[in-house]
């Protein structure tokens, strides 16, 4: 079988087995698949930046918990937000918050890209830990899940959690068709070409600064829907949300995942979600108590996957089909 | 605000930023000569911190501590640059960011288990104790004159190092051209290894200096770190003049946006929004020069 063809066949039988997990998995893992197909969303919004634009965004948190807030005060106290009306709020408060960082940062590049973004994420923690908006440090609650009624007609329900997942699926398809479709049109072409070679770009006649920021805002604006649904199934935002682990750690989903694919972004998140559940569930050894400290592990996991899988988790898989094909005794070059 | 509070708090503003500046030159010399993003540059100023704390209960004496704390420091910068940052020379900046943001959480977790969760406070040295007073009610104490003495200190000898010394020419020799240092017979390894080094010594200081007055706590390193982040582009990436004066500046915009109130339009600014005075600060000069103000245009 083409390469290809066996790539989209994989592709298919993991959505299936996802469409699948459902019918036979308890309350608690539909939920847990629920979160990881909302981090995947966050995660391809991102490597849309990194891994296609050539933009390592240390800040991009500040857009998945601004919407996560939109959605918090959109909200009547105890009651509902229409869905129909806070989503697009909520992504519309991100992608302005995303155009007007955007404007500024990508005045820079390279390192002080890096610092300059998580600088203004920062900033944005600051204003919601430092101040009375959205109650401070202590955060806020988001009682109901955002209703999907329309006219009366109700055609899901997000209290419903195999809705929610449901909803949470076809969204996850959707942005992956989408940004597909957006990185095969010309669009897409000139966002590659400017982080191959920003110059000939632009000595091609492409106003780069242009593109760059119409994907700035749209990474803003896709990581903005990752975070209403993640607020919405959390039910409370608290500045952490913003904070630059969060930052760090989609971060982490994307390079680890594999950059650049936008199935890597995906795997990413499901793996770094289950490496963390693992963790905090392994048992006490030798008087230390390993699940409280999952993080040191976490730690050394990736300081190993950088030293040793320079191309992410997917390679895993390129490296174990190359060793299958490759005749016993024979060496590399 | 009167002449003498106001005093106090210029004297406190430019302490807070010289302190800032030892961190901060690290990371710009790292940034600068070696092209390295090192985001565990604030766990060192932790390590520092409680090194100082573990040390001076273990010797009882904070100045034992800091000696013995500065080899320490030393050593670890040392293995740190030999095992894995000096595989990160030819790799992208994203993988150092990983790489580094996996020490952050390493080292974060060390600290958890060693030494537990817990606010700790490391006394000031007897010979240091006392205050100066100003009036009846307000006085400064001498500590922290001290620590700005150090801190002035050390900065003058890094630019005699960087711009007097022939170890310092050759290392800003490699910071303009690798290649070519290297092919006139000089161990460009070794030099980074000793400005990692250096730079991992001079974070652990001020944290060990740092710790009496802003005592030990769990999450000192981040903060710190991202603060530096913005003294060093404000800077400029590699400026150690740069960092010297944008680390003051901050310093000086933090303090007083914790002590004045501003209010406009019935709104209060300050010092509800202190937190983020540095980040419009840094805004602003991204806004006229995004390179920084002592950076060179990439």
């Amino acid at each position: 079988m083409p390469r290809t063809t066996r790539a989209t066949a994989v592709l298919l039988l993991c959505l299936l087995a996802l469409a699948l997990l459902p019918l036979f998995a308890e309350k608690y893992y539909i939920q847990l698949f629920t979160k990881m197909m909302i981090m995947a969303v966050f995660a391809m919004s991102l490597d849309l930046l990194v891994g296609f634009a050539g933009l390592v965004s240390l800040g991009h948190a500040a857009f998945f918990g601004l919407a996560g807030y939109a959605l918090a005060f959109a909200a009547p106290q105890y009651e509902a937000a229409n869905l129909w009306l806070s989503l697009p709020l909520a992504m519309a408060c991100s992608g302005l918050l995303a155009l007007v960082i955007g404007a500024l940062v990508l005045r820079t590049s390279g390192i002080y890209f890096i610092m300059v973004t998580l600088a203004f994420a920062q900033m944005l923690f600051f204003l919601f830990h430092d101040t009375k908006i959205g109650g401070g440090a202590d955060g806020i609650y988001v009682y109901a899940k955002p209703a999907a009624a329309i006219a009366g007609w109700e055609p899901f329900t997000l209290e419903n959690y195999t809705h929610f997942y449901f909803v949470m699926l076809v969204l996850l398809v959707l942005v992956y068709v989408a940004l597909r479709r957006l990185l095969d049109s010309p669009f897409g072409r000139v966002i590659v070409g400017i982080r191959v070679n920003e110059q000939r770009m632009r000595s091609l006649g492409y106003r780069t600064f242009r593109y760059k920021l119409v994907c700035f805002v749209l990474a803003g604006m896709l990581a903005g829907m990752a975070g209403y649904f993640a607020a919405a199934q959390f039910g409370f935002v608290s500045p952490e949300t913003l904070s630059w682990h969060q930052s760090g750690g989609v971060l982490m989903m994307v390079i680890l995942g594999g950059m650049g694919t936008l199935t890597g972004a995906v795997v990413g998140a499901f793996a770094m979600i289950l490496l963390e559940l693992g963790l905090q569930g392994l048992p006490e050894i030798g008087g230390m108590d390993i699940a409280k400290h999952w993080q040191l592990f976490m730690g050394a996991f990736i300081v190993g996957a950088v030293l040793l899988l320079p191309h992410g988790l997917l390679s895993l898989f390129r490296l174990g089909s190359r060793l299958r094909r490759k005749p016993a005794g024979a060496h590399d070059e | 605000m009167d002449a003498n509070t106001f005093l106090i708090q210029v004297l406190n503003g430019i302490q807070y930023g010289l302190l800032l500046f030892l961190v901060a030159s690290g990371l710009t010399l790292i940034l600068g000569i070696m092209g390295i993003i090192n985001l565990a540059h604030g766990s060192f100023y932790m390590v520092g911190a409680y090194l100082a704390f573990s040390l001076a209960q273990h010797f009882g004496s904070l100045w034992l501590a800091m000696a013995g704390g500065v080899v320490i420091a030393v050593a670890i910068g040392l293995a740190l640059e030999w095992l894995l940052i000096s595989r990160l020379y030819h790799r992208d900046h994203l993988y150092q960011v990983l790489l580094t943001y996996g020490l952050i959480l390493i080292f974060e977790e060390l600290r958890s288990v060693v030494f537990g969760d817990d606010v700790h406070g490391v006394a000031i040295p007897e010979l240091l104790r006392a205050s100066i007073p100003l009036t009846e009610t307000l006085s400064y104490p001498v500590y922290r004159l001290w620590m700005s003495a150090v801190c002035i200190v050390l900065a003058a000898g890094m630019y005699l190092l960087i711009q007097k010394t022939r170890l310092g020419m050759t290392i800003r020799a490699g910071a303009a051209n690798r290649e070519m240092v290297q092919s006139l017979g000089i161990n460009i390894n070794l030099l980074y290894r000793l400005v990692f080094a250096l730079g991992v010594a001079l974070a652990a200081f001020a944290g060990m200096i740092a710790a009496p007055v802003a005592s030990v706590f769990p999450g000192m390193g981040n903060q710190v770190l991202i603060v530096c982040f913005v003294v060093v582009v404000i800077g400029g990436i590699g400026s150690v003049k740069g960092a010297m004066l944008a680390a003051v500046l901050i310093g000086l915009v933090d303090t007083f946006g914790k002590v004045l109130t501003l209010q406009i339009g019935g709104v209060q600014l300050l010092p509800e929004l202190s937190g983020m005075m540095i980040y419009v600060l840094m805004a602003a000069v991204l806004l006229a020069r995004p390179q920084g103000l002592f950076g060179k245009r990439a």
